[in-house]
């Protein structure tokens, strides 16, 4: 099937089986191998990417049915050779040890960032609360790191979102 | 993954007009995508109804209508959910992960499947998968399933958070199918596993979810609490959606429970609620309901924990809901 999607702002017209993820399409056939395969089901957010500015597990979305989307992967974050104030903000505090999860982990906290309301820890639901590292950390709870860089990740998260 | 088609469908009558055997409906697809990248989904024809124009939440008189479609994460920062169904937008912002809930629809997180182990190996039997092939689970590594309503068959359990407020909240389903339109009231909706535990609900081939409905919600103060292992994006060991009125006199006026994890479907505590209404709102009330309530269960060696916890749960839930 002949699907046309924006990926980092440029549209790209792919050919694709029903059955390739939105990850693989990134992955094989577009050559961005920024979001990563880490469990492809969905648990550990490494494949995370934006749809439409969404976070979004790119290992359980069918290319086919984000024909049309706009995508954006850890590539785009970037503008104009700028650093995404997150990735600066990885760097000074080491919220990485391997790497591998940090494509997934920047891009779940951009979209987390946009995303307004309450979560599981919020006390009011009425509240829209500030991101504290406790908000943070339910918040980011699907992006595993099995360097255990979490002190550093929601430090760089938190001084982000003030 | 099996080789399938893909279809999208403009309208509600296109999605049911272009079903036929093998077919399976798509919604956001966080559990349908896995369970075909597992082999136990093998649908030959997909078709794709998340993009169906039923993503509204609207207020219609004192009732709430909640398009099929609406993405979990919308429906919990919803502000009328967030204001009048409280336990709703709990019991939604504790299921899964952001990125999940980013994209997982209302109708396909009542129809997601069980995550017992042995449904999603398909090197092993499961009668839920594979119909009279046996159930490994009453033998083996059942220690997260269920205690109420099993069968000899099944021991699975519905993992959603979401479907257990909606229990507790009388909530309606509206269905639209080859036979025409119904309203299916919860929890009625899912089956317990009985001799068939391969029908997870009681929808029929072709039948597709458009909305749920939400009643005036009940009086008094209401709670969503979850117990699980870690203390994000897990599934429920035991969960309740509760709520809970008292009188002046300190009679209980009204009161809903529904408990998540110990069965085939949201489990509503109707015995407990019997028990409790028109009675004193203490704590020893309280437990001997919740003791009615469980008197039912039929726990396996690894599962029996779940007893006292719900046990527990169900009494402390009620004690932070009473004045």
């Amino acid at each position: 099937m002949t699907i046309t999607l924006q990926v980092n702002g440029v549209p790209r017209t792919v050919d694709v089986d029903p059955r390739m993820s939105l990850l693989d399409l990134l992955r094989e056939r577009l050559g961005l191998i920024g979001a990563k395969k880490g469990c492809d089901h969905g648990q550990c957010g490494a494949c995370t990417v934006l749809i439409d500015g969404r976070r979004a597990n790119a290992c359980l979305a069918l290319a086919v049915a984000v024909d049309g989307r706009e995508i954006t992967t850890v590539e785009g974050l970037a503008t104009d050779g700028e650093l995404h104030p997150l990735q600066s903000a990885f760097m000074e505090h080491d919220a990485f040890q391997c790497g591998y999860c940090t494509p997934g982990q920047l891009c779940s906290a951009a979209g987390m960032l946009g995303e307004p309301g309450p979560s599981a820890v919020t006390e009011d639901l009425l509240d829209d609360p500030d991101l504290t590292p406790e908000e943070i950390s339910e918040r980011m709870s699907g992006n595993l790191c099995r360097c255990g860089a979490y002190v550093g990740i929601v430090a760089a998260i938190g001084e982000v979102a003030r | 993954m099996r080789p399938f088609e893909y279809a999208r469908a403009g309208s509600t009558a296109e999605a049911v007009r272009q079903f036929a055997p093998g077919t399976m409906y798509l919604g956001g697809g966080t559990n349908l995508v896995d369970l075909m990248r597992l082999g136990v989904a093998e649908p030959e024809r997909l078709v794709d109804v998340s993009r169906l124009p039923l993503d509204a939440v609207e207020e219609q008189g004192d009732r709430v209508r909640v398009g099929a479609t609406v993405r979990n994460t919308d429906l919990a920062a919803h502000p009328l959910i967030r204001a009048r169904y409280p336990m709703l937008a709990r019991a939604v912002l504790t299921g899964a992960s952001g990125q999940v809930r980013n994209v997982a629809t209302v109708a396909g997180n009542l129809l997601q499947r069980t995550r017992c182990t042995y449904f999603q190996d398909v090197t092993r039997p499961c009668n839920k998968r594979r119909p009279g092939s046996g159930c490994p689970a009453i033998a083996g590594d059942h220690g997260n399933l269920a205690v109420l309503g099993t069968s000899d068959a099944c021991v699975a359990t519905h993992p959603s958070d979401m479907a257990v407020a909606l229990a507790a909240l009388d909530a309606q389903v509206h269905v639209t199918g080859p036979g025409g339109d119904r309203i299916i009231p919860m929890p009625g909706l899912h089956r317990l596993p009985g001799e068939e535990p391969e029908r997870d609900t009681v929808l029929a081939p072709g039948d597709l979810i458009t909305a749920v409905e939400l009643p005036p919600p009940p009086p008094g103060a209401s709670l969503y609490r979850k117990v699980r292992e870690r203390a994000s994006f897990a599934f429920a060991l035991v969960s309740i959606a509760a709520a809970l009125d008292v009188g002046r006199d300190g009679t209980v006026t009204s009161c809903r429970i529904a408990l998540g994890g110990v069965a085939h479907a949201p489990w509503r505590a109707e015995r407990a609620e019997r028990a409790l209404i028109g009675g004193p709102a203490t704590g020893e009330a309280f437990l001997q309901a919740a003791e009615a309530e469980l008197e039912q269960a039929r726990p396996l060696p690894r599962n029996a924990y779940k007893v006292p916890l719900a046990r527990n749960l169900i009494v402390a839930t009620l004690e932070e809901l009473a004045p």
